[in-house]
């Protein structure tokens, strides 16, 4: 499968100014980063805040440019600015706070907006906006108005807008951060929803590690580098690694780390809660009975 | 131990005389220990922020009384603003509410506001960014400048400088990141410990409230579904799930192993307890 | 409070009211308007205060958000109608005459006819508002104004930003509502002292509320980017405006009451001075 993201040894800094306004040192955020996403992945960028992952997540899009490196979307380098258009419409971005996204006051007006802009004709409008909210289970919602709604469905009718562009790849930048529990329950069933059933190639920003473990890989970045690049089982073995970089790791596997601290032979690639039982049920057990 | 806060049938309805009447609140009837460290935790909607702005007097119940150290908080003399002191309140996202030009003069707001002495003033504004992890070279920076975990905990400063006898907090963690979260909440534990101050934590994470709190209070539906030590709230874990709360995920796991057959316990919340249990097991069978 | 403001507000519908093209709306609603200043005499006012209230009826958002919307602007009314009860002089005796204070037939007459065309512009003008989706109400002003743009008005400019101005008007009222609780809770005072007390209490509020509108607008202005966001050039839109029957045939009966208008003005003497 070919990539529809290639970032190739990017560098992001920006001039650091003191008082006076003179630049006083440099100010790097994105150290040397490689990373490249075959279409179709969904794949996690996990990190804490200030690592440079929204950084990174910028750059997928056109919306900053590396200072070193280069950023090819579908083959397409991020600084033709002749192509911006096309590259935003290739790969679509959801931000964290939904209602900083909303610019309508009516739901589908708002899902409209972005086919508005580049020019689609009003009966096609119509269709893609019906099919993209059908998409995130909004459609009895269309006439309402977004103030009305929860954090969960201003957030799925921002990631409609986005769809209704029929990008390739969505980026996530951290878009459950400011949800209840039930509101990022939702948004994780809608990002699954689209990169199994719709083929979209997602990249979500995240710092919760649950959401991490459900993709198909997991890039973790620290200090504005790549630091593991695995499927999460395998990066959610090395505990003590994520950390000592200020993440979290779950429980499942935390306890099998204690247990094989403990001096018992624990595997170190479970992840799910049924695996997990399953494990401690044979290690109570002998030969399966109790 | 005598009760610093006692709610007596409360009820409180939102736009009251019009067709978008709802209750927020119904027949809430509450015991608070002095001390005490309460996690509050329930769905959106649940009734939980309406029910701790009842304590600092923010929201005034449609039926039922508030008392507070005592004191009937909607009784004739009583001075609303003292007990917005005594119970001091944080909201959710609190560092929207910094406004002052330096971090000092921000946390200082509340006690200026109590109408205290200058020395005091200064003296409760250093402890306060002391206990909140606050270094002392920040307090002559912009609120504005800082990173949002900073931004947080300073927010949070500024309620403990009034040093009020109760502190509720509103997710004092939400959005930030794992090293945020700890950081907040651990600091809020630690305030707890040295100072005695009775806390009620709002959070919605199960995972944060039985780490750090004594108690659980379980709202659903405007009403109180249980309030409890937390091994008893735990022990009825089937129908917190069925209310749509989640448990630890390390809980879930232990629920799949009883189904299995092998019974842990239903007071397995931490990642501690669960090894502890597990190796207690297989020492009790080895031995068997 | 806030809350009980109904002036802006959108009841929605689907009266014939509603129905009629928003564009044609704006300008009925001009007309009303002018013949509410054409008038010169009582006849002409009723049966313009007639013709509001079919309108109301027909639209069906229901009569008593008539008193509703006339609440909030009850004050001004009272100032216009003393005003005029004391400063207009008569040509006859006055009808009181207390101290210097002396009160003529012309002036009662003047103040209740002030007053009266006051309440129904309001009306007038809330029905719009009433009945039209902001979003029509916003695209109708670019299509009225578009002729402008041939002076390098920025039309599609201005009606963007009251898009997004209309949008997040109800999410800056909740969170004014926050941080005054905020605020409170650290023992703020917002509605005890006098005028300058208040006005500095109010400080906390308003710093907090304007750090975060132009967080909101940064993030807004990058996520409208990101969706492609590049002025009105070449812009389509998903509902078009579309004007039938219906528009043309309330565009007559306006023009009827218009000219019904200037003959009352006309045969009926003007009782103003």
């Amino acid at each position: 499968m070919s990539d529809i993201i290639c970032a190739e040894d990017i560098v992001f800094e920006y001039p650091v100014l003191d008082e006076d306004g003179n630049e006083i040192g440099k100010n790097r955020v994105l150290d040397g980063v490689s990373l490249s996403v075959p279409e179709g992945q969904f794949v996690a960028v996990l990190g804490h805040n200030g690592s440079g992952k929204s950084t990174l997540a910028k750059h997928f899009n056109g919306i900053l440019l590396p200072t070193e490196g280069r950023v090819t979307i579908d083959g397409t380098d991020t600084t033709d600015e002749d192509k911006i258009y096309d590259i935003r419409q290739t790969v679509g971005m959801v931000f964290q706070n939904p209602d900083n996204q909303i610019v309508a006051t009516i739901v589908e007006e708002d899902v409209a907006f972005a086919l508005e802009n580049i020019g689609v004709p009003p009966d096609e409008i119509r269709r893609r906006v019906d099919e993209a909210l059908k998409t995130v289970d909004m459609y009895d919602y269309r006439e309402h108005s977004p103030h009305q709604l929860s954090g969960g469905q201003k957030q799925r009718v921002a990631i409609a807008g986005i769809i209704a562009m029929r990008p390739r790849c969505i980026v996530m930048d951290e878009p459950t951060a400011m949800l209840d529990p039930k509101g990022r329950k939702e948004i994780m069933n809608t990002i699954k929803l689209l990169n199994r059933e719709h083929g979209i190639t997602v990249v979500l920003i995240t710092h919760y590690m649950e959401e991490a473990a459900q993709a198909d890989r997991v890039v973790v970045i620290d200090k504005g580098k790549i630091l593991l690049d695995d499927i999460p089982q395998r990066i959610f073995a090395q505990v003590e690694l994520l950390k000592s970089v200020g993440l979290d790791v779950p429980q499942t596997t935390e306890l099998l780390y204690e247990l094989r601290k403990a001096g018992i032979d624990a595997p170190d690639d479970i992840l799910s809660e049924d695996d997990c039982a399953d494990y401690i049920y044979s290690l109570l057990t002998k030969d399966g009975k109790l | 131990m005598s009760n610093i806060i006692e709610l007596k049938n409360i009820t409180y309805k939102y736009s009251t005389g019009t067709p978008f009447e709802s209750v927020a609140v119904d027949d809430v009837t509450l015991e608070v220990e002095k001390g005490e460290f309460c996690g509050i935790i329930g769905h959106t909607g649940s009734g939980k922020s309406t029910l701790i702005q009842h304590i600092n007097g923010l929201v005034k119940p449609t039926l039922g009384e508030v008392y507070v150290d005592g004191e009937n908080i909607w009784s004739k003399d009583t001075d609303i603003r003292q007990v917005r002191f005594k119970a001091g309140l944080v909201f959710q996202y609190s560092e929207y509410q910094l406004f002052e030009e330096t971090v000092y003069k921000d946390i200082s707001y509340g006690p200026k506001n109590m109408g205290l002495k200058a020395e005091e003033i200064d003296r409760r504004v250093r402890f306060a960014a002391k206990s909140m992890g606050i270094d002392d070279s920040l307090l002559e920076r912009s609120p504005f400048d800082l990173s949002g975990g900073q931004k947080r905990r300073v927010a949070l400063a500024g309620v403990i400088a009034m040093e009020p006898e109760i502190l509720i907090l509103d997710e004092p963690a939400a959005g930030l990141d794992p090293i945020g979260r700890e950081n907040v909440l651990g600091l809020i534990s630690e305030y707890h410990k040295q100072n005695g101050t009775t806390i009620l934590l709002v959070s919605h994470s199960m995972e944060d409230i039985v780490k750090y709190a004594q108690k659980v209070l379980v709202m659903n539906k405007g009403k109180i579904f249980c309030h409890a030590p937390t091994d008893e709230v735990f022990s009825r874990q089937d129908e917190i799930i069925k209310i749509g709360l989640d448990v630890p995920q390390i809980t879930r796991v232990m629920m799949r192993l009883r189904a299995k057959g092998i019974d842990l316990g239903t007071d397995i919340y931490t990642v501690e307890r669960a090894k502890q249990r597990i190796l207690e097991y297989k020492e009790n069978k080895n031995n068997a | 409070m806030l809350k009980d403001i109904t002036i802006g507000q959108f009841f929605p519908g689907n009266s014939i009211i509603h129905r009629l093209d928003s564009r044609f709306k704006i300008i009925l609603d001009i007309a009303y308007v002018v013949m509410l200043f054409v008038t010169s005499n009582f006849y002409g006012l009723a049966l313009a205060g007639l013709f509001m209230i079919l309108v109301y009826i027909l639209s069906g958002v229901g009569l008593k958000l008539i008193f509703k919307s006339l609440r909030p602007i009850l004050p001004l009314i009272a100032i216009t109608c003393i005003l005029n009860l004391f400063f207009i002089k008569g040509e006859g005796e006055p009808l009181v005459q207390w101290g210097f204070i002396s009160i003529y037939y012309e002036g009662v007459s003047t103040s209740i006819f002030m007053a009266v065309r006051i309440m129904f512009l309001i009306i007038g003008m809330s029905l719009l508002t009433y009945t039209t989706s902001p979003i029509a109400l916003t695209d109708a002003i670019e299509r009225l104004l578009s002729p402008l743009k041939k002076l390098h008005f920025p039309v599609h400019e201005l009606a963007m930003m009251m898009t997004i101005a209309l949008r997040f008007i109800p999410t800056l009222i909740e969170e004014t509502d926050k941080i005054m609780s905020a605020q409170k809770a650290r023992g703020a005072e917002l509605d005890t002292g006098g005028l300058i007390k208040k006005a500095k209490a109010l400080v906390p509020v308003m710093i907090p509320l304007f750090v975060s509108a132009f967080k909101r607008a940064n993030e807004l202005a990058l996520a409208m980017e990101c969706r492609c966001y590049r002025g009105g050039e070449g812009r389509t839109r998903l509902k078009q405006l579309k004007s039938g029957a219906r528009d043309y045939i309330a565009l007559l009966i306006v023009a009827v009451m218009f000219v019904g208008l200037i003959l009352l003005n006309n045969f009926i003497p003007s009782f103003m001075p």
